[in-house]
């Protein structure tokens, strides 16, 4: 739906019809060098249709770039709001919080760096004000955190307004490692972008190159060969693999259970080590490239890592179970940090923190991208949304994936095509295109379009730590200061992606 | 509980020895052969300005590779190959230190570090948190990171140095207690190359703060960061 920025409202509150379809994306692009002016995109799940609705608003003068804002409508625009003030200075009027998001206090404020107008290293410094939410009141006290932190995690500030121990609120800024990808980007062939995609985030490293990778493929007429398939769901599921097992042991830091985290961490080593012997990389790197995949597999591998799935498969249950045997941990955990099924529908949450609320939400499924319908696999959702519940759908996604990953490795062994690879030939121009993976945290949306020349003229990158930042800051209130980091480990979100 | 004690017993111990080669497709070190003909398409290949051709051979600047291999695929002759083997870390300010005998003097010192993230991906530093896994075990070298700057004799920075991190890189710098060391860790912190010039990006570290040390790799494997921290740790022996 193509419509004037006047409209943008009413026709973003008829596609998400009620939330039935929640927001997936919302973004800016500067169409001023082909005559379009700038404008706003907005996309829509459609799990019935299994596709993504696009909503385009159309801005002819940059100089009055003020629309009726979203948030109010739908919560989850909040975010996406704010960082279109940042990129471009579209207003959002009525927005109740435009502080900025992405640029932090050395930009100056009329610097959108997202128009085509500056040039992707234009340098320039000023002064902006980043003032942190807090609460106020007799008795009440700040608790600044980070972005530098004590343990090895990535930058990100948290300001925590207590009442006592409990706190009351948390204002998290974040973007600290935004570093200016979409931009970087821009202009650049699809072959060259290829390795900046790879490495937006390590930890989601398969899941941004599939995601990109696919809304490529759909530009062009050419099909991805199913042996190719199949080694790209064998990556996807052995990064969510090794993603759910260490976070497993890891979110047993956030009390100090060492025995689980040591038993956590050795797993994730044997893996990382596994995605080595397969790609060449600990984190799957070099793998998935546009039209296909560039390494292929053979029977040895595919024993190595059924050997190793077995290892970790039943070390993985011994862990579980003493886990759950714990009551001490129980206690910890249980209505701990919580996320109500409304607020997790408010901010539509993706993901294992969506699905341990109550959503029962998987892009595998929903989307159906890829040969994943033809595969057997639950979607795990529990319904309480505190810590436990996330726990306990990470585990039950990593024997999800395991069976997932012996059924891709019986087609593999008896599908005797050689071919890993399609040339994709012309690919389609001044089009619009998304690609989307469910990866370990959720699905990740990249949407792109080529320009004349058939180079980057835009690129946004939707990660599926975006639209569940918003609600950490929700689940913590009420709990006490030293939970924060079993909430904030239950999570386990990325930075990188978000910032870019 | 018995169950705890059942499976800490049959883990047993876990450690391994360090070992610089990888897996069969690793994508190590670069080595040309002779039967290159200097066509240059190794060094069109690359994206991030890695790698040169200097008297008609590829001359590869590690601190920037990403370890790709576009540059291996380009190569009609296939005179250029990877090894699986870390490329070890490079000392920039004490040429008196050799990496080889680091390895083998590993007693008698002791090195607390500190990590910035400076704008990483988030591999290098899930990396160093590997380190501390019962595979690596870092302890055993008398290296630990420490929470505080105040309490380090060195930082490791990882990632590209962004706007929005320039100024806590260098007031966690000006909080170490002299004699301090910096090691930039990975293609991002040590090239800067990764993702060209935006309007977020500073640069590499050693434009923000002296670098003593930098690992290359995308990310460094962790059996490189242990070297490097070795190496590091004699540095600051040296120094104190």
């Amino acid at each position: 739906m193509h419509v004037k920025q006047d409209n943008l409202r009413g026709a973003a509150n008829i596609l998400s019809d009620g939330g039935l379809h929640p927001l997936a994306a919302m973004f800016g692009a500067d169409e001023t060098k082909r005559g379009g002016g700038l404008a706003i995109y907005c996309l829509f799940y459609d799990a019935q249709k299994r596709d993504i609705k696009t909503l385009k608003a159309s801005f002819e003068d940059e100089n009055d770039l003020s629309y009726q804002s979203l948030t109010s409508l739908m919560p989850a625009a909040a975010w996406y709001e704010r960082e279109l003030h940042d990129m471009f200075g579209f207003n959002p009027l009525g927005h109740p919080d435009l502080r900025p998001l992405v640029l932090h206090e050395t930009f100056p404020f009329e610097f959108h760096p997202l128009r085509k107008k500056y040039a992707k290293d234009f340098q320039i410094r000023g002064k902006r004000d980043y003032e942190m939410m807090t609460s106020q009141g007799e008795g009440l006290y700040e608790v600044p955190v980070g972005p530098i932190h004590a343990g090895i995690i990535e930058p990100g500030h948290f300001r925590f307004s207590q009442a006592g121990e409990a706190m009351l609120q948390l204002d998290a800024k974040l973007f600290f490692t935004h570093r200016g990808i979409e931009k970087a980007v821009e202009g650049l062939t699809i072959d060259q972008a290829l390795p900046i995609i790879e490495r937006i985030c390590g930890a989601c490293s398969v899941s941004n190159t599939l995601s990109f990778c696919q809304a490529v493929e759909k530009l062009s007429e050419a099909v991805v060969p199913r042996r190719a398939w199949l080694i790209r769901t064998l990556a996807q599921e052995l990064e969510r693999l090794y993603n759910h097992v260490g976070d497993t042991g890891n979110v047993c830091a956030g009390v100090g259970f060492s025995p689980i985290i040591s038993m956590g961490a050795r797993l994730k080593e044997y893996l990382q080590q596994l995605n080595e012997s397969f790609t060449g990389n600990r984190f799957l790197r070099g793998l998935i490239v546009p039209g296909g995949v560039s390494m292929d597999v053979d029977d040895r591998l595919l024993d190595e890592i059924k050997d190793v799935l077995r290892e970790v498969e039943a070390t993985y249950k011994d862990m579980v179970h003493i886990m759950w045997e714990q009551s001490n941990f129980l206690n910890r955990i249980q209505t701990t940090g919580r996320i109500k099924n409304k607020t997790a529908f408010d901010l539509a949450m993706v993901g294992v923190g969506a699905r341990a609320s109550g959503m029962t939400r998987d892009a595998r499924r929903d989307m159906g991208y890829g040969i994943y319908d033809d595969f057997d696999f639950d979607v795990i959702t529990e319904q309480n949304g505190d810590v436990e519940a996330r726990i306990k759908v990470r585990i039950g996604e990593v024997y999800e994936s395991i069976k997932i990953i012996k059924q891709v490795m019986r087609e593999l062994r008896h599908n005797d095509s050689e071919e890993i690879k399609v040339e994709l030939g012309e690919l389609k121009k001044l089009e619009g295109s998304w690609g989307i993976t469910e990866s370990p945290r959720g699905d990740n949306l990249h949407w792109l379009m080529l320009d004349e020349e058939g180079k980057l003229d835009r690129l946004f990158v939707r990660s599926a730590s975006y639209p569940n930042w918003p609600a950490l800051t929700v689940a913590v209130q009420g709990d006490i200061i030293p939970d924060f980091p079993l909430i904030n480990k239950s999570f386990e979100l990325c930075y990188a992606c978000i910032d870019r | 509980m018995l169950k705890m004690l059942e499976a800490i017993l049959a883990g047993k111990i876990a450690t391994e020895n360090i070992n610089t080669a990888g897996h069969k497709r690793m994508r190590g070190t670069l080595n040309c052969d002779s039967s290159c003909d200097s066509c240059g398409a190794c060094q069109t290949a690359c994206t991030v300005g890695a790698l040169e051709l200097k008297d008609g051979k590829p001359a590869i600047d590690y601190k920037k590779c990403l370890f790709c291999g576009r540059c291996v695929e380009a190569c009609a002759n296939k005179s250029l190959k990877h090894d699986n083997q870390d490329e070890l870390a490079q000392i920039l300010t004490d040429s008196a230190v050799t990496i080889s005998n680091v390895v083998e003097a590993k007693l008698g010192r002791s090195l607390h570090v500190r990590h910035v993230d400076a704008g990483s991906c988030n591999a290098c530093d899930f990396e160093m948190g590997a380190l501390s896994n019962p595979i690596y075990d870092l302890h055993r070298y008398g290296i630990a990171f420490v929470a505080s700057p105040r309490h380090a004799d060195m930082i490791m920075v990882t990632g590209t140095v962004t706007r929005n991190l320039e100024q806590a890189l260098r007031m966690t710098y000006a909080a170490m207690p002299e004699p301090k060391l910096v090691m930039a860790c990975g293609a991002c912190a040590a090239g800067g190359a990764t993702f060209g010039n935006t309007y977020a990006i500073v640069g590499k570290v050693s434009d923000v703060v002296p670098v003593d040390i930098a690992v290359p790799g995308c990310p460094p494997r962790p059996s490189a960061m242990v070297i490097a921290l070795c190496a590091a740790a004699d540095m600051l022996k040296e120094r104190m």
